[in-house]
């Protein structure tokens, strides 16, 4: 019954051998740098006998606040090997007028393939829990999220997908597929090697991990509020977090469901997307797209909620139009998964149903535009800062703006039809994922820095990388756009240099270089800021004159956030409480129990990991041990009665007399 | 159990500590729901598309999986009399009830696993069709479910064992026998949309 399991006699290391080395040059400068910084990582960390800080403070830590700023790191790092993949595709289509470049055809896919699975998956999603962490229970009012272990499971087991994305670079390669690997070219029979197999357990481990965390956040959104705070005087930061959440569990199982029937396929020669034996490929494509649109939206929401805060507070005014906003945050919640079909037009469902989701695609523009409207209302006639944070805002309203209007154009099924997988998409849901996404996480970025790290970040710098980001943001898309309209379809390595097209990409591979200057600028402004840090200390808690409850209290937060959970019986609660001083009662302290710290979180994601790993390469013995290994750990864990501990009201006393703020 | 009560062990603590998990739990199990609700839509598409096989209910038992359904349906009610057992501190009892609920979703188990093997050895096995692939995937989904229950029931059955039930103990039998219900109410619908309306049509 052997035959059942496995396709080909596996030996003991399955299908890894040296072979999994054979590598283009250019990979082996990516593996050099790669395993030359971790290298030099481990160094700095063994010399400066940091290993034991770095354990106890940070990778056992169940603290929101850190696992934020470690979904950060990752994040940040993931960002950076999705955006060199970036300058790698347009440098190839810059320089391939007529054939030529410096990448071969199967290098070219994989590249395309890891910028957009890493973009979406590990780089925004990544930044997206790490401000959600950061910033969601330091809003409510809690002191913690409501399954504090849970968090960290999902952190690490996001950390174990982003570890399998990049071994694969340097053992075995990558899917060659593009970022959703639709079938039947990712089934076994023209992708018989290891890529899409990596690329499956990388997301199925990170996804698993983003389920268990909308899970999380949605019970802390619901069960930890401080007193007083109805849904109806949520921040709408929260807001946006609850829809994205709700997305979350409701689109995340249909992913871990369709890659698990894409992995049945390849693993136990099943037949749910193979092009015979009863299979059907368009299956998977729905299946992926009910997944894949709310993504987009679980990613968009909180860049919406940030803008949301972002406006009112440095046009020093209430948010225009709050109820409007929270309809808006639902609507787009519920008619985020009644459009994903326009993803595959061309499929051949017939003309009734691509009108009807054609119409359902231009109505979810219409909550989206009363968004837009809301925060230019909340700046009319407010005493505008135009930080750093405004300036992410007006770019975002600029290009969001032009790509909702390429989206409503797309939606057309007869547009589509002459544009689909044509670079003028490619454009426009950059439109939509930098415009929108990575400019809203980067306002937010700003505006929480003093909240999360006790100073501001530089504003100059900050100014400088927003106009390298928007410059090099139209210089990169607008020629797609254009390139799109001339007939250029999307992942091309090489073109006829007769079609003239040549200088269209230079312009493009020039605007990337624009958001790499943006990029380094950035990265600039962190290391400044950090030897800076004794001028911009945020000594006051409320960096900007804030008005939600995170900026009651101190910067950086103590570790149980508030030493009294605060009152939040009012819309804006802290601005309130500014409004209305004589009312502030002098605390009285108690105990306050939180979780302990526990490496089982890194443990069960390291053994999941390691299955991951196996699976990929038919290692079967390794994949039994490491799953046994998980189970293990989760039941030592689970019948741990021991998980909290009491800081007792003297101590809070003495913590909160210490701080810095009065 | 202590006298000295520290804040952890206080009543209010231990109180929003379980509304907190079930709630929780409960929109858990709700994404689980979802996951079977691909599950179910896949077969809905792909359960005639058998290739050169017979159709699916010509492998349909229906007596046999009633029989699986009765053990599972009574196990059921065996897990809610042991959490009212645990509700009472009555430790004895309540080993008794998650045991017979142990055994029963164990023979139902193994009723299931005697089906799928007999389909097998037919020549019927998963990799015979797109319609036995999603078969198998979501019957079998189920049954990696109900693994995992009998393990989970295993673990606390132990606790049971050698600790007095505190309040970790109930708030953690709460949810198992949330997690066993809920297989309870997914094997119904695998009952009804998979067997019978499969060998009605």
């Amino acid at each position: 019954m052997l035959h059942l399991f496995s396709n080909v006699a596996d030996g003991l290391l399955g299908r890894l051998g040296w072979d999994a080395f054979n590598h283009p040059l250019i990979t082996w400068g990516g593996i050099i740098g790669m395993v030359g910084a971790v290298i030099i990582i481990v160094g700095l960390l063994t010399y400066f006998k940091k290993w034991g800080w770095l354990y106890r403070n940070w990778l056992t830590s169940l603290d929101p606040k850190k696992i934020g700023v470690m979904y950060l790191i990752v994040a940040a790092v993931m960002l950076l090997r999705g955006a060199s993949d970036a300058v790698m595709m347009r440098g190839q289509q810059a320089m391939a007028s007529g054939g030529g470049g410096y990448l071969d055809a199967d290098t070219f896919q994989q590249v395309f393939t890891a910028h957009g699975t890493i973009m979406i998956f590990f780089a925004a999603m990544g930044f997206m829990f790490a401000l959600i962490n950061l910033i969601v229970p330091l809003q409510i009012g809690a002191r913690d999220v409501a399954f504090p272990f849970l968090n960290s499971v999902s952190f690490w087991l996001f950390v174990a997908g982003a570890v399998l994305v990049n071994v694969s670079l340097a053992i075995g390669d990558f899917a060659a597929t593009g970022w959703l690997a639709y079938p039947p070219l990712s089934g076994l029979e023209y992708s018989p090697g290891v890529g899409v197999d990596y690329w499956i357990w990388s997301i199925q481990i990170a996804g698993i991990g983003s389920l268990l965390s909308g899970i999380n956040f949605f019970a802390t959104i619901v069960k930890m509020r401080a007193p007083g705070m109805r849904l109806m005087k949520m921040p709408i930061f929260v807001w946006s977090v609850l829809g994205s959440m709700s997305l979350v569990m409701f689109a995340f199982p249909i992913l871990t469901a369709t890659l698990a029937m894409l992995s049945l396929d390849r693993l136990l020669g099943m037949h749910f997307f193979t092009s015979a034996m009863g299979g059907n490929p368009m299956m998977y494509v729905n299946l992926i797209w009910a997944w894949g649109h709310p993504e987009v939206y679980i990613l968009v929401l909180p860049a919406f909620g940030i803008f949301s805060e972002v406006v009112a507070t440095y046009s020093s005014k209430r948010l225009f139009g709050y109820t409007s906003m929270v309809l808006a945050i639902a609507a787009i919640t519920v008619l985020s998964f009644l459009v994903w079909l326009h993803h595959f037009f061309t499929m051949g469902a017939g003309a009734n149903v691509n009108a009807f989701f054609g119409i359902m695609t231009m109505i979810i523009a219409i909550p989206t535009g009363v968004k837009v409207f809301n925060w230019l209302f909340t700046m009319y006639r407010g005493r505008i800062r135009l930080t750093s944070p405004m300036l992410w805002f007006i770019g975002f309203v600029v290009t969001f703006s032009i790509g909702g209007a390429t989206g409503v154009m797309l939606a057309v099924p007869a547009i589509d039809f002459q544009m689909h997988n044509s670079l003028f998409l490619v454009a426009h849901f950059h439109n939509m994922i930098i415009g929108g996404v990575l400019f809203g996480y980067f306002a937010g970025l700003t505006y929480w820095f003093p909240k999360i790290f006790g100073y501001k970040l530089n504003e100059f710098l900050g100014k400088i990388a927003f106009w390298f980001w928007l410059v090099g943001f139209i210089l990169a898309f607008v020629p797609l756009y254009i390139l799109g309209l001339m007939g250029a379809t999307r992942r091309l390595d090489h073109y006829d240099a007769s079609l003239g097209w040549q200088w269209l990409f230079i312009v493009a591979g020039v605007g990337v270089l624009f958001i790499m200057l943006g990029v380094g600028t950035q990265i600039l402004q962190m290391i400044f800021s950090y030897f800076a840090r004794r001028i911009n200390r945020d000594t006051t808690g409320d960096a900007w004159g804030g008005r939600t409850l995170e900026w009651s209290t101190s910067s950086p937060a103590p570790v149980y956030n508030f030493a009294i959970i605060p009152d939040a019986s009012h819309r804006d609660a802290w601005w309130w409480t500014k409004q209305h001083p004589e009312l502030v009662k002098k605390p009285v302290y108690q105990d306050i129990e939180l979780p302990r710290n526990t490496g089982a979180g890194i443990v069960i994601a390291g053994f999941t990991g390691l299955v991951g790993f196996a699976l990929i390469w038919h290692i079967w013995w390794l994949a039994a041990i490491a799953a046994v290994g998980a189970i293990i750990t989760i039941i030592v864990r689970t019948t741990n009665d021991d998980v909290e501990y009491t800081i007792t009201a003297a101590e809070v006393a003495k913590i909160e007399a210490s701080r810095s703020r009065a | 159990m202590s006298t000295n009560t520290t804040t952890l062990e206080h009543p209010d603590h231990q109180a929003k500590l379980l509304d907190k998990t079930s709630f929780g739990f409960w929109v858990y199990l709700m994404t689980d729901l979802v996951l079977f609700a691909t599950l179910f839509a896949t077969f809905a598409v792909m359960r005639t598309n058998v290739a050169s096989g017979a159709p699916l209910s010509e492998h349909y038992n229906l007596p046999f999986v009633l029989v699986e359904t009765l053990l599972l349906l009574t196990s059921s009610f065996t897990c809610g009399l042991a959490l009212l057992a645990v509700r009472a501190k009555q430790s004895q009892l309540a080993i008794a009830g998650f045991g017979i609920t142990f055994a029963l979703g164990a023979c139902f188990l193994g009723m299931e696993l005697y089906e799928f093997r007999q389909l097998v050895i037919e020549g019927n096995s998963w990799r015979a069709s797109g319609a036995l692939s999603s078969f198998f995937t979501l019957v079998g989904t189920h049954g990696a479910h109900i693994t995992i229950g009998l393990l989970w029931i295993g673990v606390m059955m132990w606790r049971l064992a050698t600790k007095p039930i505190d309040a970790n103990t109930v708030r953690r039998l709460t949810i198992l026998s949330l997690f066993w219900h809920f297989l309870d109410i997914v094997w119904i619908f695998i009952f009804t949309m998979v067997y019978l309306l499969g060998a009605a049509s």
